[in-house]
């Protein structure tokens, strides 16, 4: 009991911290996710050969000086092909998680606060959509839409949305409940100044939260169509292409297969941690006050 | 059994029901959405006006999309899947080939890597905090956020490059012969089982550090009963409704894993055919291929709520 009140008093003496409290874990997260967005923007420039740039080298060569992370089955940088495909994967992920959260939170927010058959009627809907497994929802929309940047993109954002829904929905009826809002309610604010301004500030941290778990199942979802060939298409190439155009590789050990695959690995991680180091101690702050 | 958990397990089939044609609606309509016109597309761009109108007409394209749908339905009522566009043979004639191969596949991993998981499950979930429990925590959290493809291509590099215990990818499978079955088995069974095993031991070690936190279970301590007793006797019969949720729910990451491991091994299953399908934009092939995907998992979760539903004693002792 008392040691819960010193915290709750401690939290809310404004202590100017430099840097949040991630743990160990947090920071390599931090780490691993500031230096793919590093790369992202800059990685062409760091870049060691051409994109596209065939070496008078043998295919699938080795890790050497020259060629960091060996060569490709056309005896291209490997290394200069995972900078430039960093910029495909991470910004078509981001874009599309961004959109997925928007859908998700909008909707979410306006069910959770206007209530009855919207709310029902867009409840059931969605959840009927999750019934449908994420990797299938995309081999059928790539089906039929194809699968240029944009359409990939949207796809993307369109098989996320209705598990972002759930949650900001799920926080926000809780929110919406609380005697605040009924205040809101009662001086007769709209629907929108009570989504603005007594709902939204309320539910930052798990929709900051749930960015970050979606981002992991766009990446991962993304890396997994490019592995398909249904994914980013050639000339471009994305970590999951990387991955698909170098298969044959894989018998002699080579690493322009293992390295593409291992970029997305740590991206993925990385977002875990770090997500986890954010989160996850407050969460546990809260659970104990 | 009584009256009430009849109720809810038919309310819940009922669900299950109505989920499926919703599904078959959104499949529909996605797939006839299509910009452009299939028929156009088949025939390309040199064709005449009345080959398209003949070919339109033939796929019964010109009718309207909410009589298509019927007709779609009504056919896969009596088994028909429709044609294939790329190779005009029936569908169900190319899915009857494969179906088996994948349930056999999905089976094998099954028989595997449930008693691998249950095993690791129940073992971390009675000494959390063991190093035992960190090593696997630290595999699951390894193995969930990382994609099928990687923990293929590790699998390939440990058991076919380094140790040359098993071919490599890229040949077809062979069904003549034990050893041939068995290596072409393998490496696939291998990477589904790992992704199945990381998340059903996450989600058995949940339930049964449930069932260990209740208090009965400290009464069973406190009676001074070892630790394995506690499991077997106390905590186990009473986990059993969430374990074989979580059995259920982790079985559904098998269709998801099976797409890209069939494609990566080249195995000859129904996500093969549909990932092929997509890719020549195979209409048919893909609708009737998603159909058979989304009744699957429809099934395991549906299983998986039956089997929360019955276990509960609230509901069965009534």
């Amino acid at each position: 009991m008392n040691a819960a009140n010193d915290t709750a008093v401690a939290a809310s003496i404004p202590t100017r911290r430099r840097l949040p409290r991630l743990g160990f874990a947090g920071w390599i997260g931090a780490a691993l996710v500031l230096f793919w967005l590093g790369m992202a923007l800059f990685g062409s420039f760091l870049a060691p050969h051409g994109v596209g740039e065939i070496l008078d080298a043998d295919a699938f060569e080795p890790m050497s000086r020259q060629y960091p992370l060996g060569t490709d089955y056309l005896s291209r940088d490997i290394l200069s092909r995972i900078l430039a495909g960093t910029r495909q994967t991470v910004g078509i992920a981001l874009v599309a998680t961004f959109l997925a959260a928007l859908g998700g939170s909008v909707l979410g927010l306006a069910a959770a606060v206007v209530g009855g058959w919207f709310d029902a009627g867009l409840s059931r809907f969605l959840d009927a959509l999750v019934s449908i497994p994420s990797k299938m929802f995309g081999l059928l929309l790539v089906a039929a839409f194809g699968s240029s940047l944009p359409a990939l993109t949207l796809t993307l954002a369109v098989i996320y949305l209705p598990g972002c829904y759930r949650i900001i929905r799920a926080v926000s009826v809780n929110v919406a409940t609380l005697d605040f809002v009924l205040v809101a309610r009662a001086r007769g604010e709209g629907t929108f100044y009570i989504v603005r301004h007594e709902v939204l500030p309320n539910i930052v941290g798990p929709m900051l939260t749930d960015f970050g778990l979606r981002f992991v199942y766009v990446l991962l979802l993304l890396s997994s169509l490019s592995f398909l060939g249904l994914g980013v298409q050639p000339p471009d190439a994305d970590w999951g292409s990387l991955v698909r155009e170098n298969i044959s590789g894989l018998a002699y050990g080579a690493p322009a297969v293992l390295m593409p695959a291992l970029a997305i690995a740590s991206l993925s991680i990385g977002v875990n941690l770090l997500f986890d180091g954010l989160f996850g101690s407050r969460l546990q702050r809260k659970g104990g006050a | 059994m009584n009256g009430k958990i009849v109720g809810m397990l038919t309310a819940r089939f009922a669900t299950a029901v109505l989920t499926l044609l919703f599904v078959a609606i959104v499949v529909f309509a996605i797939t006839s959405l299509l910009p452009g016109d299939v028929a156009q597309q088949i025939l390309g761009q040199s064709a005449t006006p009345e080959a398209v109108a003949g070919l339109r007409t033939k796929l019964g394209l010109d009718r309207p999309p909410s009589e298509r749908f019927l007709l779609w339905l009504a056919g896969l009522a009596q088994g028909n899947f429709g044609r294939s566009l790329v190779n005009d043979l029936p569908v169900s004639q190319l899915i009857a080939g494969r179906l088996g191969n994948s349930l056999m596949l999905a089976a094998i991993t099954s028989c595997v890597s449930v008693p691998v998981a249950l095993l690791l499950g129940i073992g971390t979930a009675m000494r959390p905090g063991s190093w035992l429990d960190r090593i696997v925590g630290i595999g699951v959290v390894f193995v969930v956020s990382v994609p099928e493809f990687l923990i293929a291509t590790l699998a390939v590099l440990a058991f076919a490059v380094k140790l040359r215990w098993l071919p490599a990818l890229a040949q077809a499978p062979q069904f003549h012969d034990i050893g041939g079955l068995l290596r072409s088995f393998a490496m696939p069974i291998i990477t589904l089982s790992c992704v199945i095993v990381a998340q059903m031991t996450r989600m058995t070690r949940a339930a049964v550090m449930d069932a260990l936190e209740a208090p009965y279970v400290e009464m069973a301590r406190l009676k001074g009963a070892g630790p394995i007793r506690i499991v077997l006797m106390h905590a186990l019969p009473n986990a059993v409704g969430p374990i074989a949720n979580a059995i259920a729910l982790s079985l559904s990451y098998l269709l998801g894993g099976v797409i890209i491991v069939e494609t990566i091994f080249n195995y000859p299953g129904i996500a093969k055919l549909m990932v092929d399908g997509v890719s020549t934009r195979d209409l048919p092939v893909v609708q009737a291929c998603a159909l058979i995907f989304c009744a699957g998992y429809l099934l395991l979760v549906m299983l998986a709520d039956a089997a929360a539903i019955l276990s509960s004693p609230r509901l069965r002792h009534q």
